[in-house]
């Protein structure tokens, strides 16, 4: 595929280009401090405001969700957790006709909701808990009223950001077929930053843009032959794949984190749907320059400072590419919870050659090399940050930016002022 | 199967993890999968822990279950007794690996680990968090003071036994914990406070104790149980088995800290200070050791005397609060309930004795339609029950876990105590409009300047979630259940069409802070009387028939 809007030099979904030879991906398996997929629902659940998450599984479930977000919500959310009791334990058949009880006393509750998605766990999988069977049962009952689907978002098939993945996965037999042309923006995107996209792909010439997930549960986009698909969100690599086999090309690109990695990624759907480039560049190179211009102060505290990022979200790998090519950080390890290489070939050939990747997690022996590496900041979880903190190493919750608007030209100054704060606290405070 | 969209406990291996924090030189692996880990979250985000929690997961994966997860729990605690070099050893599993069946403690067991080790079994699918606690906190105490126990027909040691050796009486503290209600501070003041009084503590335990100091626990003439959800089984177990005391009066209030006085003096076979005997006319220590007696008899507390208080917390605190406000501060308790089921029958008798049926439930929504009903004007509750005041425009503190960050201060506030009951005046009416400010307001609502709706310090009567700024505010949209709001219109709609013009211009001249409640009364009482129009007449009857 031609590429002429890239500065960098291949975007082809193939091997990246030759580097200098990287150091050795650091391999590891041991104890991880990351998230399982359920908590993935606390931002799905605000993407499809018609749409229930219905968590089957056990009280530590119902607490993670609570508590990983750090939030609770004044009304009554919709997401829950059917906690199996002993008795579910002791007969499958009767935790089946509890689950049916149990959802229609919800539905009846929330005659609005008309997507619900039964979510598996860690108990529910090693019972052995057919929630296909189930979804399909409940689908048939409650026919041209409510869709029920099911996906697993169990620790011990997921982490984090995957369960987000699993769902989209789960709601593609749902979609229709067609070849019309299309861009499908695949990935949870803040409604303000999917609103803008919009409008730039509009100003571009590509008329036709949806969304998946969609914001009304019910409002699916099609799939087909004419459908380019670009991945707002870095862990959707089952949905990208099912996706290709149902006839969609995947255009590759860096995310759209940064100037640089948003133009980017807009270009490989500019490529895709021949806008020609003096168009491209007269509609991205005022947005461009805006976003340098808002970056610009944030570099100025960020550049030079040695990061390190522990995996989390998954987010890790292109968040490394923006840090150090738009802000200056040094990478001192980029963490990932698992490596897909295809899905981020543009992205590592941007990292700078010599960057130590890791892939999965052994916490202790990672924080020890933390300490050792001693960088100015770390980006980590919320059960490490205070810990870090506290041994005098400034960190950044990652789970931030899952939640916060950080995609896009028009957000990357608030993306670099997100990595920014912590080290400019640091300097504000004087409290000896 | 039961649905749960907030809890207010956690699974009991939370409970477990609690105990494992608090102390020092105790480490807990845990054989759960990957995710589970959220739960040092609690510790270091909630308590602003600097230090990880002393658990070892071993974040088992489904690639895992095909081969010997067995080899992975044994990996894990040898890891783990290598790195951290534990003086006691807790070994258990969360609800998945419950289903494995790896036995995990059994497996420590053959390991000749020369560590104490506690091997905890936690059902997962019956008991919940403080539950966790207890059973945690008891095994770890039993199994390190196994050789130290009595053999049977040993006579129990006398509690007086301090005179004899010629040293001064001491207890231990036992039960606060770390996610506790105002732990931390409550031992403070426990402790100056027994000082004064000639006892010494010789352990506080689980918060800060090392496994060394829970053998100690013998040495000390009585055991204080100041958290029953978490200390209740082990002080039973002491007693029983070393034959100890156990003060079970938990100091909360100017009534329960002078009765805890009082046990603890008795129990020690100390003679009672003059100032704690109850003589008609003599100062108290309560009175010269605490502002709350003069507080609330002060005049610009007249105007607390009958505000309607509802409550809902753990027993231990449900039970404090509800004794205080009646008694104490001159509320109305008009409802009363825990989520604790284990202490479900003292909390009952609590209740009976106000006259109301305790509610005991884990739904929240079942307590926020309870607060509702029963037409509070304040609410004392957990941090579920302060979303909830919001939601429907009460005041609301805080007085019990489950807690939120904002809820372990950085200054001194304990609950127990004489300083405890400062801080619990303070806290509990602050909320409130300040007495005579609420006098004055209706003195001068006729004025040019009143603006309707101003309400002094306290902002909006029912702020929203973007209102507020609140920093644990949502950031999502708050969902409606438009079931039983439509359903709830409608009823509105049929009363309003009730009233007559004359009816809702009376209305209008009540004062607003009022009026909510005036309104549903007169529509109550027009509803039972079969009106069919709510006139000024109306409105007055009604009033005349609940000021009875």
């Amino acid at each position: 595929m031609e590429a002429p809007y890239l500065a960098i030099p291949s975007m082809g979904v193939s091997a990246p280009p030759v580097q200098p030879s990287p150091p050795d991906i650091l391999k590891e398996s041991g104890q991880r401090e990351v998230f399982c997929g359920l908590t993935s629902i606390v931002w799905l659940h605000r993407r499809m405001p018609d749409a229930f998450f219905l968590v089957v599984g056990s009280r530590t479930c119902a607490h993670l969700i609570q508590s990983a977000a750090g939030v609770m919500i004044f009304a009554e959310p919709r997401f829950g957790t059917a906690i199996l009791g002993e008795k579910d334990l002791a007969g499958l058949a009767d935790a089946n006709e509890e689950l049916d009880r149990l959802v229609k006393d919800l539905l009846e509750r929330r005659p609005e909701i008309r997507t619900l998605f039964l979510v598996g766990s860690c108990p529910s999988e090693v019972i052995k808990l057919d929630l296909a069977k189930a979804a399909e049962r409940l689908s048939t009952q409650l026919l041209g009223r409510v869709r029920v689907l099911n996906y697993s978002g169990s620790g011990i098939e997921t982490t984090f950001t995957q369960g987000e993945d699993n769902a989209l996965l789960s709601m593609l037999p749902l979609l229709p077929r067609s070849d019309e042309e299309q861009l499908l923006i695949v990935g949870t995107l803040a409604d303000a930053v999917e609103d803008r996209f919009r409008l730039i792909f509009e100003r571009l010439g590509i008329s036709t843009v949806r969304s998946l997930p969609p914001r009304r549960s019910t409002d699916l986009p099609p799939v087909g032959k004419g459908t380019r698909v670009l991945l707002a969100q870095p862990f959707l690599s089952a949905t990208a794949r099912a996706l290709q086999h149902r006839g969609a090309t995947l255009l590759s690109a860096p995310y759209p984190f940064g100037v640089e990695g948003s133009r980017d990624w807009m270009a490989a759907a500019a490529t895709a749907f021949g806008v020609p480039t003096a168009h491209f560049n007269a509609v991205l190179d005022p947005l461009v320059e805006r976003g340098r211009l808002a970056l610009a102060p944030h570099r100025e505290v960020l550049a030079g400072k040695r990061l390190f990022l522990l995996p989390d979200s998954q987010m890790e790998i292109p968040l490394a590419r923006f840090l150090s090519r738009e802000c200056g950080m040094e990478l001192v390890e980029v963490g990932t919870p698992y490596l897909d290489r295809q899905l981020m070939a543009a992205d590592l050939a941007l990292l700078p050659p010599e960057t130590q990747l890791s892939e999965g997690q052994d916490v202790d022996l990672q924080l020890e090399r933390v300490r050792a590496a001693r960088p100015d900041l770390v980006l980590c979880g919320l059960g490490l940050a205070n810990p870090l903190e506290a041994e005098g190493i400034a960190t950044k919750w990652s789970i931030e930016l899952v939640f916060s608007p950080i995609h896009g030209c028009d957000q990357a100054g608030e993306l670099a002022e997100l990595f920014a704060r912590p080290l400019r606290r640091r300097a504000l405070l004087q409290l000896s | 199967m039961e649905l749960t969209l907030w809890t207010y406990e956690g699974p009991p291996h939370v409970g477990a993890m609690r105990i494992a924090t608090s102390m020092e030189g105790v480490h807990y692996v845990l054989h759960a999968p990957q995710g589970d880990t959220y739960a040092d979250l609690l510790f270091t985000m909630i308590e602003r822990r600097g230090l990880r929690p002393p658990v070892t997961y071993t974040t088992f994966q489904a690639r895992d279950l095909g081969g010997d997860t067995a080899e992975l729990v044994q990996r894990s605690i040898r890891q783990a007794v290598e790195r951290f070099q534990p003086e006691a050893l807790l070994v258990g599993e969360s609800c998945t690996a419950e289903l494995i069946q790896d036995q995990p403690g059994a497996l420590a067991g053959g390991m000749n680990l020369g560590v104490p080790l506690v091997n905890l079994e936690l059902p997962a699918y019956s008991k919940k968090e403080n539950w966790g606690a207890a059973e945690t906190f008891y095994q770890l105490v039993r199994t390190l003071l196994k050789g130290e126990m009595p053999a049977p027909g040993t006579p129990k040691p006398s509690p007086s036994r301090w005179r004899q050796e010629g040293r001064r009486p001491r207890v231990n503290l036992l039960g606060p914990s770390l996610l506790g209600f105002r732990c931390r501070d409550d031992v403070l003041e426990i402790t100056r406070l027994l000082a004064e009084h000639g006892i010494d503590v010789a352990v506080v335990a689980p918060l800060g104790a090392r496994p060394a100091d829970l053998i100690r626990i013998p040495t000390a003439d009585a055991n204080v149980c100041l958290y029953p959800e978490v200390a209740g089984p082990v002080c039973s177990w002491l007693e029983r088995s070393f034959g100890q005391p156990v003060v079970r009066t938990v100091p909360i209030g100017i009534g329960a800290t002078a009765a805890f006085l009082r046990e603890l003096h008795g129990v020690l076979d100390l003679a009672l200070p003059a100032d704690l005997q109850e003589v008609e006319g003599q100062p108290s220590e309560a009175e010269r050791r605490s502002r709350l007696p003069w507080y609330s008899r002060s005049v610009d507390s007249t105007y607390l005397t009958g505000k309607r208080v509802f409550i809902f917390a753990d027993a231990t605190h449900a039970i404090a609060a509800a004794r205080i406000a009646s008694k104490e501060l001159g509320f109305q308790v008009v409802g009363l309930g825990s989520y604790s089921r284990e202490q479900a029958r003292e909390v009952r008798a609590a209740a009976a004795e106000l006259g109301l049926e305790a509610l005991i439930t884990d739904d929240y929504l079942v307590v926020e339609k309870a607060m509702g009903e029963a037409a509070a004007e304040l609410v004392l509750g957990t941090q579920m029950e302060r979303h909830s005041a919001k939601r429907l425009g009460l005041p609301c503190a805080v007085i019990s876990a489950p807690l939120h960050v904002q809820d372990v201060p950085a200054r001194y506030s304990p609950q127990m105590g004489w300083e405890g009951a400062n801080v619990i005046f303070d806290s509990w009416v602050h909320p409130l409009m300040m007495g005579l400010e609420e006098h004055l307001i209706g003195m001068f609502r006729h004025d040019f300047e009143f603006v309707d709706g101003h309400r002094s310090h306290l902002g909006d009567g029912a702020p929203t979630a973007a209102g507020t700024g609140e920093p644990e505010a949502a950031p999502a949209t708050p969902a409606p259940a438009p079931g039983t709001i439509t359903a709830a219109a409608a009823v509105r709609e049929a009363l309003e069409s009730l009233w007559t013009a004359d009816g809702e211009a009376e209305l209008a001249k009540i004062p607003f802070f009022v009026r909510g409640k005036v309104r549903k009364n007169t529509e109550a009482f027009a509803r039972e009387r079969g009106l069919e129009r709510i006139d000024a007449e109306a409105l007055y009857d009604a009033k005349a028939h609940f000021s009875r």
